[in-house]
Parts: C-alpha cells; sequence; structure tokens
C-alpha cells in the first residue's frame, strides 16, 4: 500500500517509556482499553437490544485483554504500577494506542466501519502474538485471536447489512469508511520499539499484517457494494503519544474519580 | 389423526382453574381467561421495560468506573439487565404481543415500568446502593415469581434470579469497601446515596396491600405468591442487618425491632411521592423515555437496513 506520510509528526523519542518491551505491551494494551471505553457508550442506546448486548460483550473482550496487558506492562516496568495507575494517571502524550481507536462512535455505521478495521487488523496481530515470548502477551494473544475471530465476523456481518441494505444506511456506511480510512495505515507502520520486539521474538513487524487485513477489508466492502477508498492521505503518531483531539476527552471521563479522589480503594 | 372416541366435555374455564389448583403451571396453548391473559401481558412487559429502562442510571457511570475491575463487573451487570428484558419480551410475546408493540407502548406513555429508575445516579455510590437496595428489592420479588403459574414467565424469572444474586453482592461490596478502606468523602457518597435510594426501593413492592387493585385477583391466579406488604416487610428484616455490617443509617427515625411481631417497624411511606412517580412526574421520567425512545428512533435505519439486506438475500437464493 502506497503510504503518504504526512508532516508534522514529532520525530524524537516520545516521553514515556524507555523499555520497549514495556511500550510495546502498553502499545497493545492501549488499544485495547480506549476501544473498550469507546464501545461500552453504546450500553443501553443501542439500535436494538440483541446490538447492545453485542457491542457490551465485545467491549468486555477488549477490557479483558486491556487489564491484562496494563498489568504485565505495570509488572515489567517494576516500579509496583497497577493495570488502574496506568489506565487512570497516564496523560495524552503517555497513551499509546492507535488513533483509530480513539475516534467517536459516530453514528452505527461509524462504530462499525472503526470495528471492522479494527478486528481486521487484531485477528492476524493476535494469531501471530499467541507465540510471542513474552507469556502473558502469548496468552492474551491466544484468547484474543478466538475473540477477535467473533469480533470481525460481527462487524463484517453490520459491514455488509449497511452497506447493502437501504440507500440511507449504504450512504451512511461508505461515509464512515471513507472519514475512518484515514486512520489505517498506523496499524501497519513500523518503528524502532517493533523492530526491536520483533528482533527479541517479543513482538511482529506489523507491516507484514497489511496484506491480511487488506484481503479482509476488501472482501467486506466488495460484499458491502462499497467502495475502497483510494485517499492517500494518512494520519499516524498514536503509537508515539501524537493523538487527536478525542483522547484527551476520553481520558477525562474515564480518569475523572481516581483524579479527584486519588490514593483511595473503590 | 383421527379420533373416534367421544371425550366428554370439559369447561375450559374449569381446567384451567385445576391446572392452578393443582400447582401446574399454564402454558401458551392452553385455555386462559382473557383477563388472565391481559393482566400476565401487563405485569411482564412492565417487568421486561423495568430490566431495560434499568440499564440507563448504571450505563451513566460505566464510563466514569474507578477501576478497570469495577468497570468490567458494571458493564457486565448492565448486559445481564438487557438479557433478562430479552427472556421477559419473549415470555411476553408467547401471550401474543410483540416486542415492537411494546415498545410503542412503553414509549408512549402506555406501559410503565418500575417507578425506582426515574432517580438519578449522582455519584459512584449510587452504582453499589442500586446493587444493594433495587437489585436486592427486585431479588425479593422475583424469588417469589419463580414460582407464577404461567409457565414461561415462571421459567423466566428461574433463569433471572440466577444472575441477580451477584448483582446485590457486586453493589453491597462497593458500598462495604468505601466505608471500611475508605475516606470521609466515600462514607459521605455511601450515606448520601442510601438517603436518596431507601424509600424509593421500598416502593418498589407497590402500594399497601389494602390500595392495592391488582393484588386479590393475582394471588387467586398464582401470578403473584406473597402481598406486597409482606414482600416490602420481608425485605426490610433482610436489609436492616446488611446495613449495620455496612455502618450506614437508613434515614427512618420509626425503624426499630418488634418483638412480639418478629419483624421490623418501619415509617409511613410517602405515597404522594409513589404516585407522582408512577404518573410520570418524577425527577428522571422525562429523560428516560427521551432517552428509550431517541435510541430506537437513531437506530431505525440500522434496523430498516438489516431488513432490506435479508429481503434481499431471501430474492437472490
Ligand atoms: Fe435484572
Ligand atoms: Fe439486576
Amino acid at each position: 500500500m502506497a503510504v503518504t506520510k504526512p508532516s508534522g509528526v514529532p520525530q524524537g523519542p516520545a516521553p514515556g517509556y524507555p523499555d520497549p518491551h514495556v511500550e510495546y505491551v502498553l502499545r497493545h494494551g492501549d488499544d485495547n482499553l480506549i476501544l473498550a471505553q469507546r464501545l461500552s457508550d453504546w450500553i443501553s442506546k443501542a439500535p436494538d437490544l440483541e446490538v447492545d448486548i453485542a457491542l457490551g460483550n465485545i467491549g468486555l473482550d477488549h477490557l479483558g485483554a486491556a487489564r491484562a496487558l496494563l498489568t504485565q506492562a505495570g509488572e515489567l516496568e517494576g516500579s509496583g504500577r497497577s493495570e488502574d495507575d496506568l489506565a487512570m494517571f497516564r496523560n495524552e502524550r503517555q497513551f499509546k494506542n492507535l488513533i483509530l481507536v480513539e475516534q467517536p462512535n459516530g453514528d452505527f455505521a461509524t462504530t462499525i466501519a472503526r470495528s471492522l478495521f479494527f478486528d481486521a487488523y487484531q485477528v492476524p496481530l493476535w494469531r501471530e502474538l499467541s507465540s510471542s515470548d513474552d507469556e502473558v502477551l502469548a496468552g492474551v494473544a491466544q484468547k484474543g485471536a478466538m475473540e477477535a475471530r467473533y469480533h470481525l465476523l460481527h462487524s463484517k456481518q453490520w459491514s455488509v447489512r449497511l452497506g447493502d441494505g437501504t440507500e440511507e444506511s449504504h450512504a451512511r456506511m461508505q461515509t464512515a469508511v471513507d472519514q475512518l480510512w484515514r486512520f489505517t495505515d498506523e496499524m501497519f507502520i513500523a518503528d524502532l520499539v517493533d523492530m526491536e520486539m520483533a528482533e527479541a521474538g517479543i513482538g511482529i513487524d506489523p507491516s507484514t499484517l497489511a496484506g491480511e487485513w487488506r484481503g479482509n477489508v476488501t472482501e467486506a466492502l466488495d460484499e458491502a457494494d462499497l467502495t475502497v477508498p483510494t485517499d492517500e492521505y494518512q494520519r499516524w503518531g498514536g503509537r508515539q503519544g501524537f493523538h487527536s483531539d478525542h483522547l484527551g476527552h476520553v481520558l477525562g471521563e474515564m480518569q475523572w474519580l481516581q483524579k479527584s479522589y486519588p490514593g483511595l480503594a473503590w | 389423526m383421527t379420533t373416534t372416541q367421544t371425550r366428554p366435555e370439559v369447561d375450559p374455564a374449569d381446567l384451567f382453574q385445576a391446572i392452578i389448583d393443582a400447582e401446574q403451571k399454564i402454558e401458551p396453548h392452553d385455555w386462559m381467561p382473557d383477563a388472565y391473559r391481559k393482566t400476565l401481558i401487563r405485569q411482564i412487559a412492565q417487568h421486561a421495560h423495568s430490566e431495560v429502562i434499568g440499564m440507563q442510571p448504571e450505563a451513566n457511570w460505566i464510563s466514569r468506573a474507578p477501576t478497570l475491575h469495577r468497570k468490567a463487573i458494571l458493564m457486565a451487570k448492565v448486559q445481564d439487565e438487557a438479557g433478562h428484558g430479552l427472556y421477559l419480551y419473549a415470555a411476553a410475546e408467547t401471550l401474543g404481543i410483540t416486542r415492537d408493540e411494546m415498545m410503542e407502548l412503553l414509549h408512549a406513555g402506555k406501559h410503565k415500568y418500575s417507578s425506582i429508575f426515574n432517580y438519578p445516579t449522582l455519584s459512584w455510590a449510587d452504582m453499589g446502593t442500586i446493587g444493594w437496595l433495587v437489585d436486592g428489592a427486585a431479588i425479593t420479588n422475583q424469588v417469589m415469581l419463580q414460582r407464577a403459574s404461567y409457565g414461561p414467565y415462571s421459567r423466566a424469572m428461574v433463569r433471572i434470579c440466577k444472575e441477580e444474586s451477584f448483582h446485590q453482592r457486586q453493589g453491597f461490596d462497593i458500598l462495604l469497601t468505601m466505608m471500611m478502606g475508605g475516606s470521609e468523602a466515600q462514607r459521605e457518597m455511601v450515606q448520601d446515596a442510601v438517603n436518596r435510594w431507601w424509600w424509593p426501593s421500598l416502593m418498589m413492592f407497590g402500594p399497601n396491600d389494602s390500595e392495592s387493585t391488582h393484588t386479590e385477583q393475582s394471588m387467586a391466579w398464582k401470578i403473584k405468591r406473597v402481598s406486597n406488604d409482606d414482600l416490602r416487610q420481608q425485605f426490610i428484616d433482610m436489609t436492616v442487618e446488611q446495613s449495620k455490617v455496612l455502618g450506614v443509617t437508613l434515614p427512618d427515625p420509626d425503624l426499630r425491632w418488634n418483638e412480639e411481631r418478629g419483624h421490623y417497624d418501619f415509617g409511613e411511606i410517602d405515597w404522594d411521592e409513589f404516585w407522582a412517580v408512577v404518573k410520570g412526574n418524577g425527577p428522571m421520567n422525562r429523560e428516560r423515555i427521551e432517552n428509550k425512545a431517541g435510541a430506537w428512533d437513531d437506530g431505525a435505519w440500522v434496523r430498516e437496513a438489516a431488513l432490506a439486506h435479508s429481503a434481499k438475500k431471501r430474492r437472490v437464493s
């Protein structure tokens, strides 16, 4: 895929974690945490009860993965920080999730397109990380691989229903796909952390996932009668803590109680 | 099948009563009096709507849960309530009404739901208090309903009761953690939440038996097995003991053990408040229905798309 990297992303090291292993585990933990936070916002507001339950369950899967990975990051870091310390007391620059997952839920089509793109990434990602030398990461990946296949099935089915359904749903789905497309290349950009972790047998080179992702997404969009975008503009930088404006609001809400009353048991 | 022998005529009404008397279940295809059917539809739909509307006050805190563990539990709990709604809508559908029809009636204000969900959730302690008091009151009611005479309703209640005790425990655990390990600020949050939710949760059992229009007939049909006042007393007796473990004060100066009755005496419920909330004038009635109907309307294009897609698929295959 031709990647047009926009200028403006700071090239220096991001604030945070000098240890690439901690950094790597956090990145994937943060993807899951932020997506869980977004998906859980649908609970009690979805188009019908079945969808409500499905989005909540998928959110719970992501939250489970996030908790295991943040706990592991804290262990690796060795300074005694818990999953909650990492979730509740880091700022925007210290979160390392993909910009894609912090994008607002929008209408249901936007949520589905975001999930389609992310699920199609997580299926091969978790499969490959299942044999990571980091046993905790491998365990999360093994469980996640099964979950991600179901998530992808769900987002694919809905993409097809919306793309193929009515004129309105088709238009909404195409708009969502077009608008979120610019956040997809970021998933496959390898930086020094990725390369070092791939070398160490802990991580993988994300650029190797692009082919399978593109195949799955193209298949879903074709079946949904939707056009695969050709927009070459791509926004990236989440892995370096260079997010969109949305993340601060997600964190503001998620962290509010802990920051208002720090140091208490809940 | 050809039946040659003639059977003695059995009056279906007698058969219905015999099934009830024998503590057997009435099933969807059995003959039943119109009023029995209507009562069940009203009650099961109201129960289903309560599960679903009840998701809102708790969903309000999912994004702000203080820890990831609590967030996961709360999400799972609210999911459970959605599931309870589904079981109950399915039970009501066996009586000849569709889920869509019930939704429309709810949104139009023609179907009711438990008035408890018309109060706001103002602090994290409300999540604990809802689990402890509101789910606690719901369980008291639902344990009885497992023995309801209508088969599908009774079986739905058996499934639901299995999940409810976890709901109450997680609520109690939230409060206990805030009371025990916590700061003055946390204890204040808990006491304030208990002050706000105590009386409304007593109202969940409905009007006094002397005022309750449906109770007598429902008890005769064995839909309801224990009266409102008896259930309320059961709940109070259980809850007062738990409040001592928590170290919270229940906001009723008249609450005291009555040796003679073997129960706690308690103060007069503000029935004006109860009826005002039932009639739609509680603090959150408007928002609850606006949110529910709004989400339903916002999702119309999604449901239409799913229907259109499956219709196209049927045409192709
Ligand atoms: Fe429930
Ligand atoms: Fe419950």
